[in-house]
């Protein structure tokens, strides 16, 4: 994994990118109704798969926009990017 | 191939053969005379039996010093330890074995001043020379403000009954000369927190002494057997599926640090931890230049001394979720200029290797020792990257954890659930984000 594809920018080097994390976490949607187990699933649990991963990553030294991005956690592959609230399989 | 020389008759030893010997220094003698041909192997090599009083799940330090303990201080020895490759070949084998216990927090420094502890006995106790050397860790401080919270923890530190001493300036010049003191430095060195009774063991040594000690308690170790699943009846975990077939047991261990994530899914948990990669780096042999462990407080660098000579150092991990057990270079990058901007003399260093490890980073920073939620599994995981000091530690509260369904004292905080009731044990007050700590 060095070229990460901004949907933005295009192919850029990893180091340009911080790591946001699990992407299959949504921010509650209503705090005010968020039970205490839902905030700990949100804030603490991680999916942390052996093989692909779902996940954010910042394009923070470059257009500084979000990206969800699926890359394989045993070869570092990239496989798929979309903007952060876009789908990765289209 | 080296023909002739000292020794012109050596011949490896065919270690095929097993024997319960004491080492001493007379079996070295007898050893020297015979040039060290007739060493036996130091452990069985016994097929799976079908069932287990407790399986123990990862061949690293931790797994194989919870079953010494397990057979030693708490009269259980029909134990199994399962490793899915080779003992020692997970991150006990690829970490830079620095061994401390200068932690702020309370849980942290009782648990790891526990470790310590038996640290300084382990080679009697095991009877076998893991090579403990107490050479100091001193961890360098750059500003006012980081002096003051350097002086904090060390207070913190004496209050629970273990070693630190404030270095001022001159003092850690008078120690380590090679560091950058000139005036025009970026981060100039205000001083350092030392702990003199931290130091480095010799990894796989650790491996292997606790692996001799079990086995000679009755402990069955299995290589080359991965466990691929759980079996769960009636709620509670009842043994293993493994690539050596079916083993039942009484109690479940898992002990897989980097796998801790993967393997407790398969029993439906999901858990506060991300897997990254950590990478370390050797250096070329060197003449003595430096007799201690230092930490660079701008940037993370470490670095220490080996007894072959090669300079032993690492910092960040990587940063994303990963099983690959190599980094990448922009992270050895980044890591050496922090030890050229600490130690200028190290730019002319040539590098020998690098090479990472899975590492299981949790929310908090602090490590998982406890109860699952499902009977009959215990979870000891969530090491981050400094699980290496806690080896004998864990394995003790960890054995005692598994022989009473209940922690001991000094785990009691180290709990999964400790995440959804608030009671974190973060360090470094970094929060909820694993690659932070
Ligand atoms: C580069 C690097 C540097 C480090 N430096 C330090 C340091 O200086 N000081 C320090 O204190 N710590 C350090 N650490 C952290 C330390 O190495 C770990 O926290 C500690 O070794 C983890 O515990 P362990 O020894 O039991 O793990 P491991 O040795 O990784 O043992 C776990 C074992 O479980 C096995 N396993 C996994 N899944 C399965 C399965 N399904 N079935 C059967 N077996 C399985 C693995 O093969 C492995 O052998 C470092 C780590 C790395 C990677
Ligand atoms: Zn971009």
């Amino acid at each position: 994994m060095l070229l990460i594809k901004c949907p933005w920018c295009g192919e850029r080097d990893m180091v340009e990118f911080t790591h946001g994390g699990d992407a299959t976490k949504v921010y509650p949607k209503d705090p005010n109704a968020t039970t205490s187990e839902e905030w700990h699933d949100f804030i603490y649990l991680r999916e942390n798969p052996c093989g692909e991963h779902v996940e954010y990553w910042h394009h923070v030294a470059g257009c500084r926009q979000w990206l969800k991005v699926r890359r394989d956690t045993t070869t570092h592959d990239i496989l798929t990017t979309a903007p952060a609230d876009g789908d990765l399989d289209t | 191939m080296l023909k002739g020389g000292l020794y012109p008759s050596v011949r490896f030893p065919q270690m095929e053969a097993y024997e319960l010997t004491r080492y001493s220094i007379f079996s070295l003698i007898k050893q020297g005379l015979i040039r060290h041909t007739g060493w036996k192997r130091a452990w069985r090599n016994p097929e799976p039996k079908a069932a287990y009083d407790v399986i123990i799940i990862g061949g690293g330090g931790h797994g194989l010093a919870t079953a010494y303990y397990l057979a030693k201080l708490h009269g259980i020895h029909n134990v199994a330890v399962l490793e899915k490759g080779w003992l020692g070949g997970g991150n006990t084998g690829r970490n830079t074995t620095i061994i401390r216990s200068n932690y702020l927090l309370d849980p942290n420094a009782h648990l790891y001043e526990h470790s310590m502890k038996l640290w300084e006995g382990l080679s009697q106790d095991l009877n076998f020379n893991v090579m403990f050397s107490q050479r100091g860790v001193l961890n360098l401080c750059h500003s006012k403000a980081q002096t003051d919270a350097f002086a904090r923890r060390g207070n913190a530190m004496r209050l629970n009954g273990i070693d630190a001493e404030l270095l001022s300036r001159d003092e850690v010049r008078k120690r380590i000369p090679e560091l950058d003191f000139s005036d025009q430095v970026r981060f100039p060195i205000c001083g350092g927190l030392l702990q003199p009774r931290g130091g480095t063991a010799r990894h796989d040594g650790v491996a292997w002494g606790f692996a001799r000690a079990a086995d000679q308690r009755g402990v069955d170790i299995i290589q080359n057997c991965e466990v691929t699943d759980f079996i769960i009846e009636g709620g509670r975990v009842t043994g293993v599926e493994t690539t050596r077939g079916k083993i039942t047991a009484g109690k479940v261990a898992m002990a897989v640090a980097g796998h801790t994530g993967v393997l407790a899914q398969k029993a439906g948990l999901t858990l506060p931890i991300e897997s990254h990669i950590l990478q370390a780096m050797v250096s070329e042999p060197l003449k003595p230049l430096l007799d201690t462990v230092v930490t660079f407080g701008a940037g993370h660098f470490y670095i220490s001394q080996s007894d072959k000579g090669g300079m032993v150092f690492g910092g960040d991990i990587e940063g994303y979720n990963s099983y690959a057990q190599r980094g990448n270079l922009p992270t050895l990058e980044h890591v050496i200029s922090a030890g050229v901007s600490m130690m200028p003399c190290l730019s002319r260093v040539r590098m020998l290797r690098s090479w990472g490890g899975t590492v299981d980073m949790t929310m908090d920073g602090s490590p998982i020792i406890g109860k699952a939620p499902i009977e009959g599994l215990f979870i000891n995981g969530g090491w981050n990257y400094g699980g290496f000091k806690a080896t004998p530690g864990s394995g003790w509260v960890y054995a005692h954890t598994i022989a009473n369904d209940a922690p001991h004292p000094l785990n009691e905080a180290f709990t999964l659930e400790r995440f959804a009731r608030g009671r974190l044990i973060d360090e470094r007050g970094a929060g909820a984000n694993p690659a932070l700590h």
